[in-house]
Protein backbone atom coordinates (compact mmCIF):
# COMPACT_ATOMS: atom_id res chain seq x y z
CA UNK A 1 0.00 0.00 0.00
CA UNK A 2 2.82 2.51 1.15
CA UNK A 3 4.77 1.56 -1.98
CA UNK A 4 1.12 2.21 -4.54
CA UNK A 5 0.87 5.44 -2.62
CA UNK A 6 4.69 6.30 -3.20
CA UNK A 7 4.35 5.48 -6.93
CA UNK A 8 0.78 7.02 -7.95
CA UNK A 9 1.31 6.54 -11.56
CA UNK A 10 2.94 3.67 -11.80
CA UNK A 11 6.67 2.87 -12.03
CA UNK A 12 8.20 1.19 -9.67
CA UNK A 13 8.81 -1.81 -11.66
CA UNK A 14 9.59 -0.02 -15.17
CA UNK A 15 10.01 3.63 -15.14
CA UNK A 16 8.65 5.65 -18.48
CA UNK A 17 10.84 6.69 -20.71
CA UNK A 18 9.67 10.36 -19.98
CA UNK A 19 10.73 9.97 -16.82
CA UNK A 20 13.78 8.55 -17.50
CA UNK A 21 14.57 11.42 -19.52
CA UNK A 22 13.19 13.91 -16.84
CA UNK A 23 15.30 12.52 -14.44
CA UNK A 24 18.48 12.52 -16.91
CA UNK A 25 18.09 15.90 -17.02
CA UNK A 26 17.86 16.54 -13.79
CA UNK A 27 21.40 14.58 -12.82
CA UNK A 28 23.31 16.38 -16.12
CA UNK A 29 23.80 19.41 -14.56
CA UNK A 30 24.89 18.70 -10.91
CA UNK A 31 28.61 18.10 -10.04
CA UNK A 32 28.01 14.59 -8.29
CA UNK A 33 27.18 13.15 -11.65
CA UNK A 34 30.27 13.91 -13.38
CA UNK A 35 32.09 13.20 -10.59
CA UNK A 36 30.73 9.65 -10.90
CA UNK A 37 30.66 9.38 -14.58
CA UNK A 38 34.76 10.65 -14.28
CA UNK A 39 35.78 8.48 -11.60
CA UNK A 40 33.76 5.46 -13.04
CA UNK A 41 35.47 6.22 -16.89
CA UNK A 42 38.78 6.52 -15.42
CA UNK A 43 38.47 3.25 -13.33
CA UNK A 44 36.71 1.15 -15.93
CA UNK A 45 38.35 2.42 -19.31
CA UNK A 46 41.70 2.44 -17.38
CA UNK A 47 41.31 -1.11 -16.80
CA UNK A 48 40.35 -1.94 -20.31
CA UNK A 49 43.95 -0.26 -21.18
CA UNK A 50 45.62 -1.77 -18.88
CA UNK A 51 44.47 -5.23 -19.73
CA UNK A 52 45.18 -4.02 -23.62
CA UNK A 53 48.98 -3.15 -22.60
CA UNK A 54 49.10 -6.54 -21.10
CA UNK A 55 47.58 -8.50 -23.73
CA UNK A 56 49.23 -6.91 -26.99
CA UNK A 57 52.95 -8.42 -25.57
CA UNK A 58 51.39 -11.27 -24.41
CA UNK A 59 49.84 -12.20 -28.06
CA UNK A 60 52.94 -11.37 -29.35
CA UNK A 61 55.11 -13.63 -27.63
CA UNK A 62 52.47 -15.98 -27.51
CA UNK A 63 52.71 -16.43 -31.40
CA UNK A 64 56.26 -16.73 -31.64
CA UNK A 65 56.37 -19.76 -28.47
CA UNK A 66 54.49 -22.55 -28.10
CA UNK A 67 55.34 -22.38 -24.38
CA UNK A 68 54.04 -19.07 -23.52
CA UNK A 69 50.76 -20.05 -25.57
CA UNK A 70 50.58 -23.00 -23.56
CA UNK A 71 50.89 -21.51 -20.28
CA UNK A 72 48.33 -18.69 -21.00
CA UNK A 73 46.02 -20.77 -22.25
CA UNK A 74 44.46 -22.03 -18.89
CA UNK A 75 44.37 -18.40 -17.87
CA UNK A 76 42.21 -17.37 -20.41
CA UNK A 77 39.93 -20.03 -20.69
CA UNK A 78 39.16 -19.72 -16.96
CA UNK A 79 38.65 -15.92 -17.33
CA UNK A 80 36.38 -16.45 -20.29
CA UNK A 81 33.96 -18.97 -18.57
CA UNK A 82 34.12 -18.28 -15.10
CA UNK A 83 31.12 -16.29 -13.61
CA UNK A 84 32.06 -12.15 -13.24
CA UNK A 85 30.59 -12.57 -9.58
CA UNK A 86 33.22 -14.77 -8.77
CA UNK A 87 35.98 -13.31 -9.57
CA UNK A 88 34.37 -10.02 -8.06
CA UNK A 89 33.91 -11.30 -4.53
CA UNK A 90 37.30 -12.87 -4.59
CA UNK A 91 39.42 -9.78 -5.64
CA UNK A 92 37.01 -7.73 -2.96
CA UNK A 93 39.38 -10.28 -0.49
CA UNK A 94 42.73 -8.93 -2.07
CA UNK A 95 41.85 -5.02 -3.11
CA UNK A 96 40.04 -2.07 -1.70
CA UNK A 97 36.50 -1.21 -3.24
CA UNK A 98 38.58 1.77 -5.36
CA UNK A 99 40.25 -0.44 -7.53
CA UNK A 100 37.62 -3.86 -8.09
CA UNK A 101 36.35 -2.14 -10.77
CA UNK A 102 39.75 -1.20 -12.60
CA UNK A 103 41.10 -4.90 -11.71
CA UNK A 104 37.93 -6.51 -13.00
CA UNK A 105 37.34 -4.67 -16.26
CA UNK A 106 41.07 -5.27 -17.06
CA UNK A 107 40.37 -8.71 -16.54
CA UNK A 108 37.62 -9.42 -18.58
CA UNK A 109 38.89 -7.44 -21.17
CA UNK A 110 41.86 -9.72 -21.21
CA UNK A 111 40.91 -12.48 -22.79
CA UNK A 112 39.13 -11.12 -25.98
CA UNK A 113 41.75 -8.87 -26.33
CA UNK A 114 44.61 -11.78 -25.93
CA UNK A 115 42.67 -14.66 -27.72
CA UNK A 116 41.73 -12.13 -30.96
CA UNK A 117 45.04 -10.51 -31.34
CA UNK A 118 46.71 -14.19 -30.92
CA UNK A 119 44.41 -15.22 -33.67
CA UNK A 120 45.49 -12.32 -36.23
CA UNK A 121 49.07 -12.56 -35.39
CA UNK A 122 48.84 -16.30 -35.86
CA UNK A 123 47.37 -15.98 -39.14
CA UNK A 124 49.71 -13.69 -40.45
CA UNK A 125 50.98 -14.06 -44.30
CA UNK A 126 54.17 -16.50 -44.31
CA UNK A 127 54.86 -15.31 -47.70
CA UNK A 128 55.40 -11.81 -46.71
CA UNK A 129 57.39 -12.65 -43.51
CA UNK A 130 59.66 -15.01 -46.24
CA UNK A 131 59.58 -11.65 -48.15
CA UNK A 132 60.93 -9.72 -45.43
CA UNK A 133 63.55 -12.37 -44.41
CA UNK A 134 65.26 -12.33 -48.41
CA UNK A 135 65.00 -8.28 -48.14
CA UNK A 136 66.24 -7.83 -45.12
CA UNK A 137 63.24 -5.85 -43.84
CA UNK A 138 64.28 -4.58 -40.42
CA UNK A 139 61.35 -5.43 -37.37
CA UNK A 140 60.04 -2.34 -37.07
CA UNK A 141 59.02 -2.09 -40.69
CA UNK A 142 58.06 -5.60 -40.51
CA UNK A 143 55.80 -4.59 -37.64
CA UNK A 144 54.32 -1.73 -39.59
CA UNK A 145 53.54 -3.36 -43.00
CA UNK A 146 53.24 -6.95 -42.29
CA UNK A 147 52.19 -7.87 -38.53
CA UNK A 148 49.74 -4.72 -37.88
CA UNK A 149 47.50 -4.71 -40.92
CA UNK A 150 47.16 -8.45 -40.35
CA UNK A 151 46.58 -7.66 -36.33
CA UNK A 152 44.45 -4.82 -36.57
CA UNK A 153 41.24 -6.58 -37.87
CA UNK A 154 41.00 -8.88 -35.12
CA UNK A 155 42.08 -5.77 -32.56
CA UNK A 156 38.97 -3.65 -33.79
CA UNK A 157 36.72 -6.73 -33.30
CA UNK A 158 38.11 -7.53 -29.81
CA UNK A 159 38.33 -3.81 -29.06
CA UNK A 160 34.05 -3.82 -29.90
CA UNK A 161 33.10 -7.04 -27.76
CA UNK A 162 35.72 -5.90 -24.45
CA UNK A 163 34.22 -2.26 -24.39
CA UNK A 164 31.10 -3.63 -23.92
CA UNK A 165 32.52 -6.37 -21.63
CA UNK A 166 34.56 -3.97 -19.38
CA UNK A 167 31.41 -1.65 -18.92
CA UNK A 168 29.11 -4.86 -18.09
CA UNK A 169 31.74 -6.22 -15.16
CA UNK A 170 33.15 -2.76 -13.72
CA UNK A 171 29.33 -1.50 -13.40
CA UNK A 172 28.93 -4.51 -11.64
CA UNK A 173 31.96 -4.30 -9.41
CA UNK A 174 31.52 -0.97 -8.49
CA UNK A 175 27.65 -1.93 -7.36
CA UNK A 176 29.38 -4.38 -5.45
CA UNK A 177 32.11 -2.69 -3.98
CA UNK A 178 30.56 0.56 -3.66
CA UNK A 179 33.37 2.80 -4.23
CA UNK A 180 32.63 6.57 -3.17
CA UNK A 181 31.25 8.52 -6.20
CA UNK A 182 30.60 6.21 -9.16
CA UNK A 183 27.86 5.02 -10.88
CA UNK A 184 27.80 1.59 -9.37
CA UNK A 185 27.19 3.42 -6.20
CA UNK A 186 24.60 5.81 -7.64
CA UNK A 187 22.89 2.26 -9.24
CA UNK A 188 23.04 0.70 -5.63
CA UNK A 189 21.21 3.45 -4.16
CA UNK A 190 18.66 3.77 -6.40
CA UNK A 191 17.92 0.21 -6.29
CA UNK A 192 18.23 0.48 -2.56
CA UNK A 193 15.74 3.40 -2.24
CA UNK A 194 13.81 2.10 -5.19
CA UNK A 195 14.14 5.19 -7.73
CA UNK A 196 13.75 3.36 -10.34
CA UNK A 197 13.89 6.17 -12.82
CA UNK A 198 17.35 7.07 -11.07
CA UNK A 199 18.18 3.39 -12.02
CA UNK A 200 16.86 3.72 -15.59
CA UNK A 201 18.96 6.90 -15.91
CA UNK A 202 22.41 5.48 -14.83
CA UNK A 203 22.04 2.45 -17.00
CA UNK A 204 21.20 4.73 -20.02
CA UNK A 205 24.65 6.44 -18.85
CA UNK A 206 26.42 3.73 -18.85
CA UNK A 207 25.24 2.11 -22.46
CA UNK A 208 26.33 6.08 -23.97
CA UNK A 209 29.69 5.64 -22.23
CA UNK A 210 30.14 2.24 -23.33
CA UNK A 211 28.99 3.35 -27.05
CA UNK A 212 31.45 6.58 -27.31
CA UNK A 213 34.24 4.92 -25.61
CA UNK A 214 33.68 1.83 -28.49
CA UNK A 215 33.28 4.67 -30.98
CA UNK A 216 36.50 6.95 -30.11
CA UNK A 217 38.38 3.62 -29.66
CA UNK A 218 37.77 2.03 -32.87
CA UNK A 219 38.16 5.30 -34.76
CA UNK A 220 41.67 5.51 -33.26
CA UNK A 221 42.09 1.71 -34.95
CA UNK A 222 40.31 2.84 -38.11
CA UNK A 223 43.08 6.12 -38.38
CA UNK A 224 45.72 3.32 -37.53
CA UNK A 225 44.53 0.91 -40.30
CA UNK A 226 44.65 3.86 -43.03
CA UNK A 227 48.18 3.82 -42.21
CA UNK A 228 49.55 0.48 -42.49
CA UNK A 229 50.03 -1.26 -45.07
CA UNK A 230 48.81 -4.93 -46.12
CA UNK B 1 80.56 -13.28 -57.13
CA UNK B 2 79.55 -16.82 -57.78
CA UNK B 3 76.63 -19.21 -56.21
CA UNK B 4 77.29 -22.66 -55.28
CA UNK B 5 75.10 -25.09 -54.32
CA UNK B 6 76.36 -28.49 -53.34
CA UNK B 7 75.04 -31.78 -53.27
CA UNK B 8 71.46 -30.79 -52.18
CA UNK B 9 69.05 -32.95 -50.72
CA UNK B 10 65.67 -32.44 -50.02
CA UNK B 11 62.31 -34.78 -49.82
CA UNK B 12 58.78 -33.87 -48.55
CA UNK B 13 57.41 -36.73 -47.20
CA UNK B 14 59.91 -39.16 -48.05
CA UNK B 15 59.43 -37.78 -51.59
CA UNK B 16 62.51 -36.55 -53.56
CA UNK B 17 62.36 -33.52 -54.47
CA UNK B 18 66.19 -33.11 -55.24
CA UNK B 19 68.59 -35.46 -54.68
CA UNK B 20 72.28 -34.62 -55.03
CA UNK B 21 71.87 -31.47 -56.86
CA UNK B 22 75.20 -29.26 -57.62
CA UNK B 23 75.72 -26.75 -59.72
CA UNK B 24 77.74 -23.27 -59.80
CA UNK B 25 75.82 -19.93 -60.70
CA UNK B 26 78.56 -17.19 -61.97
CA UNK B 27 78.13 -13.83 -62.65
CA UNK B 28 75.21 -13.66 -65.58
CA UNK B 29 71.73 -15.12 -66.47
CA UNK B 30 71.15 -18.90 -65.87
CA UNK B 31 67.37 -20.04 -66.94
CA UNK B 32 65.94 -23.01 -65.03
CA UNK B 33 63.19 -24.52 -67.43
CA UNK B 34 61.78 -27.83 -66.21
CA UNK B 35 58.23 -29.13 -65.73
CA UNK B 36 55.82 -28.71 -62.78
CA UNK B 37 57.05 -30.38 -59.71
CA UNK B 38 60.35 -30.61 -60.73
CA UNK B 39 62.02 -29.03 -57.98
CA UNK B 40 62.71 -25.84 -59.38
CA UNK B 41 61.10 -23.28 -56.40
CA UNK B 42 62.77 -25.97 -54.01
CA UNK B 43 65.76 -25.36 -55.37
CA UNK B 44 65.15 -21.59 -55.20
CA UNK B 45 63.91 -21.83 -51.68
CA UNK B 46 67.13 -23.61 -50.62
CA UNK B 47 69.41 -20.95 -52.39
CA UNK B 48 67.50 -18.50 -50.89
CA UNK B 49 67.93 -20.02 -47.34
CA UNK B 50 64.05 -20.19 -46.78
CA UNK B 51 64.28 -23.91 -46.29
CA UNK B 52 66.92 -25.94 -45.08
CA UNK B 53 68.07 -28.46 -47.08
CA UNK B 54 67.89 -32.20 -46.28
CA UNK B 55 71.71 -32.67 -46.62
CA UNK B 56 74.18 -30.36 -48.51
CA UNK B 57 74.83 -26.32 -48.93
CA UNK B 58 74.68 -23.15 -50.24
CA UNK B 59 78.59 -21.48 -50.56
CA UNK B 60 77.58 -18.08 -50.69
CA UNK B 61 76.15 -15.84 -48.13
CA UNK B 62 75.15 -12.96 -50.30
CA UNK B 63 72.46 -10.64 -49.99
CA UNK B 64 69.48 -11.77 -52.76
CA UNK B 65 66.63 -10.20 -54.32
CA UNK B 66 63.94 -12.08 -55.62
CA UNK B 67 60.51 -12.14 -57.50
CA UNK B 68 58.63 -15.23 -56.06
CA UNK B 69 56.04 -17.30 -57.66
CA UNK B 70 53.26 -14.87 -56.00
CA UNK B 71 54.02 -11.07 -56.45
CA UNK B 72 53.86 -10.56 -52.69
CA UNK B 73 53.11 -6.68 -52.63
CA UNK B 74 51.61 -4.94 -50.00
CA UNK B 75 47.78 -4.50 -51.26
CA UNK B 76 46.62 -1.56 -49.43
CA UNK B 77 49.83 0.30 -50.18
CA UNK B 78 50.61 2.35 -53.61
CA UNK B 79 53.76 1.36 -55.55
CA UNK B 80 56.02 3.63 -54.16
CA UNK B 81 55.04 2.89 -50.74
CA UNK B 82 55.85 -0.76 -51.57
CA UNK B 83 59.31 0.24 -52.41
CA UNK B 84 59.81 2.21 -49.17
CA UNK B 85 58.90 -1.01 -47.21
CA UNK B 86 60.91 -3.66 -48.92
CA UNK B 87 64.03 -1.41 -49.50
CA UNK B 88 63.67 1.59 -46.57
CA UNK B 89 63.60 4.49 -49.38
CA UNK B 90 62.87 4.86 -52.66
CA UNK B 91 65.91 4.65 -54.73
CA UNK B 92 66.68 7.90 -57.15
CA UNK B 93 66.72 5.15 -60.21
CA UNK B 94 63.41 3.94 -59.16
CA UNK B 95 61.08 6.08 -61.17
CA UNK B 96 62.99 5.86 -64.37
CA UNK B 97 63.00 2.03 -63.90
CA UNK B 98 59.43 2.29 -63.37
CA UNK B 99 58.82 3.99 -66.06
CA UNK B 100 61.10 1.60 -68.20
CA UNK B 101 58.79 -1.13 -67.37
CA UNK B 102 55.64 0.55 -68.37
CA UNK B 103 54.69 1.71 -64.75
CA UNK B 104 53.46 5.08 -63.58
CA UNK B 105 55.92 6.15 -60.89
CA UNK B 106 53.73 8.66 -59.48
CA UNK B 107 50.40 6.37 -58.93
CA UNK B 108 49.28 6.94 -55.60
CA UNK B 109 46.71 4.42 -56.17
CA UNK B 110 47.24 1.02 -53.64
CA UNK B 111 48.28 -1.37 -55.95
CA UNK B 112 45.54 -3.70 -55.25
CA UNK B 113 43.52 -1.18 -58.31
CA UNK B 114 46.40 -2.77 -60.77
CA UNK B 115 46.59 -5.28 -63.04
CA UNK B 116 47.73 -8.43 -62.67
CA UNK B 117 50.64 -7.07 -65.12
CA UNK B 118 51.66 -4.44 -63.39
CA UNK B 119 51.80 -5.78 -60.01
CA UNK B 120 53.97 -8.25 -61.65
CA UNK B 121 56.12 -5.49 -63.25
CA UNK B 122 55.84 -4.04 -59.86
CA UNK B 123 57.43 -7.01 -58.10
CA UNK B 124 60.19 -7.26 -60.60
CA UNK B 125 60.89 -3.69 -60.64
CA UNK B 126 61.46 -4.33 -56.42
CA UNK B 127 63.53 -7.10 -56.86
CA UNK B 128 65.96 -4.60 -59.43
CA UNK B 129 65.88 -2.05 -57.54
CA UNK B 130 67.01 -3.88 -53.98
CA UNK B 131 70.95 -3.80 -53.27
CA UNK B 132 72.02 -7.50 -53.93
CA UNK B 133 74.50 -9.63 -54.84
CA UNK B 134 72.11 -12.11 -56.76
CA UNK B 135 68.68 -11.97 -58.27
CA UNK B 136 66.18 -15.44 -58.27
CA UNK B 137 63.15 -14.80 -60.42
CA UNK B 138 60.82 -17.06 -60.05
CA UNK B 139 58.54 -16.78 -63.42
CA UNK B 140 58.48 -13.11 -63.53
CA UNK B 141 56.95 -13.12 -66.99
CA UNK B 142 54.01 -14.58 -65.53
CA UNK B 143 50.86 -12.72 -66.79
CA UNK B 144 53.12 -9.98 -69.48
CA UNK B 145 52.01 -9.45 -72.62
CA UNK B 146 54.78 -9.59 -75.46
CA UNK B 147 55.70 -5.98 -75.02
CA UNK B 148 56.04 -5.89 -71.18
CA UNK B 149 57.59 -9.02 -70.90
CA UNK B 150 60.54 -7.60 -73.46
CA UNK B 151 60.53 -4.69 -71.20
CA UNK B 152 61.58 -6.72 -68.39
CA UNK B 153 63.53 -8.95 -69.95
CA UNK B 154 66.00 -5.96 -70.87
CA UNK B 155 66.23 -4.79 -67.54
CA UNK B 156 67.17 -8.44 -66.51
CA UNK B 157 69.82 -8.65 -68.94
CA UNK B 158 71.55 -5.65 -67.51
CA UNK B 159 71.25 -6.80 -63.88
CA UNK B 160 72.84 -9.91 -65.57
CA UNK B 161 75.67 -8.21 -66.76
CA UNK B 162 76.85 -7.52 -62.47
CA UNK B 163 75.59 -10.42 -60.89
CA UNK B 164 74.08 -14.06 -61.14
CA UNK B 165 70.43 -13.83 -61.87
CA UNK B 166 68.86 -17.54 -61.75
CA UNK B 167 65.52 -17.40 -64.30
CA UNK B 168 63.27 -20.23 -63.63
CA UNK B 169 61.16 -20.04 -66.34
CA UNK B 170 58.50 -22.40 -68.38
CA UNK B 171 58.57 -20.30 -71.27
CA UNK B 172 62.31 -19.91 -73.18
CA UNK B 173 61.19 -17.62 -75.64
CA UNK B 174 63.70 -14.68 -76.24
CA UNK B 175 66.02 -16.44 -73.92
CA UNK B 176 68.04 -18.49 -76.37
CA UNK B 177 71.27 -17.42 -76.40
CA UNK B 178 71.52 -17.98 -72.10
CA UNK B 179 72.74 -20.35 -70.28
CA UNK B 180 69.97 -23.28 -69.54
CA UNK B 181 70.13 -25.71 -66.49
CA UNK B 182 66.93 -28.55 -67.71
CA UNK B 183 65.96 -29.67 -64.24
CA UNK B 184 63.72 -33.10 -64.89
CA UNK B 185 63.91 -36.30 -63.50
CA UNK B 186 67.33 -37.61 -64.72
CA UNK B 187 68.69 -34.90 -62.02
CA UNK B 188 67.07 -37.04 -59.16
CA UNK B 189 69.87 -39.12 -59.18
CA UNK B 190 72.56 -36.61 -58.64
CA UNK B 191 74.27 -34.64 -60.86
CA UNK B 192 77.09 -31.74 -60.96
CA UNK B 193 76.69 -28.75 -63.09
CA UNK B 194 78.90 -26.12 -64.04
CA UNK B 195 77.00 -23.23 -65.73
Amino acid sequence: MALAAAYPHGGLLLASPVRVLVRLMELLPSAAFWQAVGNSSLRIFGGFLLSCVLAIPLAALAAGSRWVRELLAPLAAVVKAAPVASFIILALVWLDAGSLSLFISALMVFPPVYLNLLEGLRRTDPKLLELARVYRIPFRRQLWGIYLPQALPYVRSAASLALGLCWKAGAAAEVIGLPAGTIGERLYTAKVYLQTPDLFAWTVVILVLSALFEKVFLAVVDALAGKVGG
Amino acid sequence: MEIRAENLRKSYGGKAVLAGFSAVFPPGITCIAAPSGTGKTTLLRLLLRLEAPDSGCVAADCRWAAVFQEDRLLENLSAAANLRFALGAVPPEAAALLESLGLPPEDAQPVRTWSGGMRRRLALARALLAPSDALALDEPFTGLDAESRARCLERIREAGKKKPVLLVTHDLTGLEDLPVLRLDSAWKGGANETI
